[in-house]
């Protein structure tokens, strides 16, 4: 094991100075190798562009996971004057996959959205609460979106690679897009591809369209895509409904092994899905969280009525 | 089992009327005579340009000025050239104005403004302008920047006024191919921690390029083809100018000098212009859409 660094890596500054860029860098490709590293030489938690206490952060070190819990603190979401996510509590544990279930219209995805503060970019959308990655609230005044962003990825319902870049433009894209396409791009870009398990089926052509992959792959190509910019969380919003079985299945192995390096937070409409792939499972209803508990024993034997009727089938 | 008479009789329910036939091929017919109507000016205007503009072109039509002379017949009274090089330095500059403002108001509108007040305010007077007769966009030009500074015609005072006519266009034009993108990539590009402005230059604009192409190529088309706001702007001249700050040819003040011509040589002329005009803005097209092809692919 490795010593932690703790101060080393916290930066102080603006995501775009120059004194964070280089210490991005420097970091970025001692972390960075053709290899995924393993898990505890990855040091903890820069919410770059944070303006944060050496020391907060350097507590905060000592777990030396790749990913990062987050927790969610009387969590409220509106749309205009409409409340959709009304007051949940909510823990996900570092490098566990948190599936989310619950009827179609229950604020799952408004829920999710609020962890990267995408929810705010629906014109007329407000979040109240807080949400906690590790100990550092993304609501804080002092937070750079930008910088929650980069720490927390996002998988969307639809495979959505960017139609006028090539495989590899569209894995770089988040690295170019922040500033941090310096150094081995390469290098970040293939060990993505890797991660995603892309690299094999792709490594051949990675200059043409991405948009001319199948579903599933364009689906696992987005999943490279958010990999490559270094994320502690990954969100995914029904990543699997637009797909067929098989192209589902490898998307489950693939966060089966992605938990090692992340957090995963899933959001699905398919129960089965989330017996399969989730650590820990939570039902939604209605804005309010119901229970949260081990997977298998929210489907065997739930706390709550509501959850059996809804897992039996009996209504949703 | 069915009889034949059992299976006639279930045809008959379902054969077409007699009536519904009859209505059908009169609406047939009748939307074909339209098309047909709209085709024949189209053709005519086709047929005539080239009938009599080719007949017009030979090298020296390309390769000298107008002289003014007309007592001569054909061979002395000169080609185009400075009309082509003045429609293509004063539409360059218009597009430089007009284009970057254009886009940039669009990409506002679309990406910051959405549905505020101001936004709505900008749409409407945007509207305003497209109905503005371009006769006024020269008359507004030639009260601010000739009369209102006390100086004379010039190129670029042309280029100014063509730019106030082609910035309702683009603007208009980009603003709907920006709404076409869909807002999967915005958000995509957003989640993956990039600030906004990086999201717009690297995804949106990109993506809408093939689109707003075709918007502005339809400005520079419109404008190249303006004479009112270039009559009391650039004016006219019969030499070869390559300074924006004198008067400037152009082609559709040389039209439109030409046709009232009392020789037929010169009104040849005229009709030899009009093609080339046409035939500019067509190879303008031809490489506008290579280029968007090109960079779909890419």
């Amino acid at each position: 094991m490795t010593p932690i660094r703790p101060t080393s890596e916290v930066t102080d500054v603006e995501p775009d100075s120059g004194l964070d860029r280089q210490e991005q860098r420097s970091s970025d490709t001692a972390r960075d190798g053709l290899t995924e590293e393993p898990v505890h030489e990855r040091s903890t938690r820069r919410i770059t562009g944070v303006r944060t206490q050496p020391a907060a952060n350097g507590a905060a070190g000592i777990d030396a996971k790749a990913g990062v819990s987050v927790k969610l603190e009387q969590l409220r979401a509106f749309y205009g004057s409409a409340e959709q996510v009304k007051g949940i509590d909510l823990e996900f544990r570092a490098n566990e996959v948190t599936a989310i279930i619950g009827p179609s219209g229950c604020g799952k995805s408004t829920m999710v959205r609020c962890i990267n503060r995408m929810h705010e970019e629906i014109p007329g959308a407000r979040a109240e609460g807080r949400v906690l990655l590790e100990d550092f609230d993304v609501y804080d005044p002092s937070v750079d979106v930008v910088a929650v962003r980069r720490a927390v990825g996002m998988v969307f319902q639809k495979p959505n690679p960017f139609p006028t870049m090539s495989i590899f433009d569209n894995v770089a894209a988040g690295l170019r897009l922040s500033s941090r396409g310096r150094g081995d791009l390469r290098g970040k870009v293939e060990s993505a591809l890797r991660g995603a398990g892309l690299w094999d089926e792709v490594a051949e052509r990675l200059d043409e369209p991405g948009a001319g992959l199948s579903g599933g792959q364009q689906q696992r190509l987005c999943i490279a895509r958010s990999l490559a910019v270094d994320p502690e969380v990954i969100l995914m919003d029904e990543p699997c409904s637009a797909l067929d079985p098989i192209a589902t299945l490898k998307i489950e192995e693939l966060i089966d092994q992605l938990k090692r390096r992340v957090t995963i937070v899933i959001v699905t409409h398919n129960m089965q899905q989330a017996a399969r792939v989730a650590d820990r499972t939570a039902f939604m209803l209605d804005g309010r969280l119901v229970e949260v508990g081990p997977t298998q024993e929210i489907f065997t034997k739930p706390g709550d009525p509501r959850t059996e009727d809804y897992v039996t089938g009996k209504f949703g | 089992m069915s009889t034949p008479l059992a299976a006639d009789a279930r045809l008959a329910r379902f054969a077409v009327s007699r009536s519904r036939r009859r209505r059908d091929a009169i609406a047939r017919a009748s939307i074909l005579a339209g098309t047909v109507i709209a085709l024949i000016p189209l053709v005519l205007i086709v047929y005539y340009l080239l009938r009599k503009g080719l007949g017009a072109w030979s090298v020296n039509f390309f390769t000298t000025d107008p002289t003014g002379n007309t007592f001569f017949g054909s061979s002395g009274i000169g080609g185009i050239k400075s009309a082509i090089l003045g429609t293509i330095e004063i539409v360059a500059l218009a597009s430089a104005i007009a284009v970057p403002v254009g886009v940039g108001v669009a990409v506002w509108l679309v990406e910051y403004g959405r549905a505020s007040w101001f936004a709505h305010t900008v749409r409407f007077f945007v509207d305003v302008l497209t109905g503005v007769p371009s006769i006024v966009f020269g008359l507004f030009i030639y009260i601010v920047l000739i009369v209102g500074t006390g100086s004379t015609y010039a190129g670029y005072k042309g280029s100014v006024a063509l730019s106030l006519l082609m910035l309702p266009i683009v603007i208009r034009s980009a603003e709907v191919v920006l709404l076409l993108v869909p807002a999967s990539l915005r958000e995509s590009a957003l989640a993956l921690g990039a600030p906004r402005w990086r999201v717009i230059f690297n995804i949106v604009l990109p993506t809408a390029l093939p689109g707003m192409l075709t918007g502005v190529l339809l400005a520079i088309a419109r404008a190249a083809g303006e004479t009112a706001p270039l009559l009391f702007t650039a004016a006219f001249t019969q030499n070869t100018n390559f300074n924006l700050g004198g008067f400037m040819n152009s082609l559709p003040v040389q039209i439109y000098k030409d046709v009232t011509s009392p020789t037929t040589a010169v009104v040849n002329r005229a009709w030899g212009a009009a093609l080339t005009l046409v035939v500019m803005i067509l190879l303008l097209n031809l490489i506008a859409r290579l280029i968007s092809r090109r960079s779909r692919l890419a």
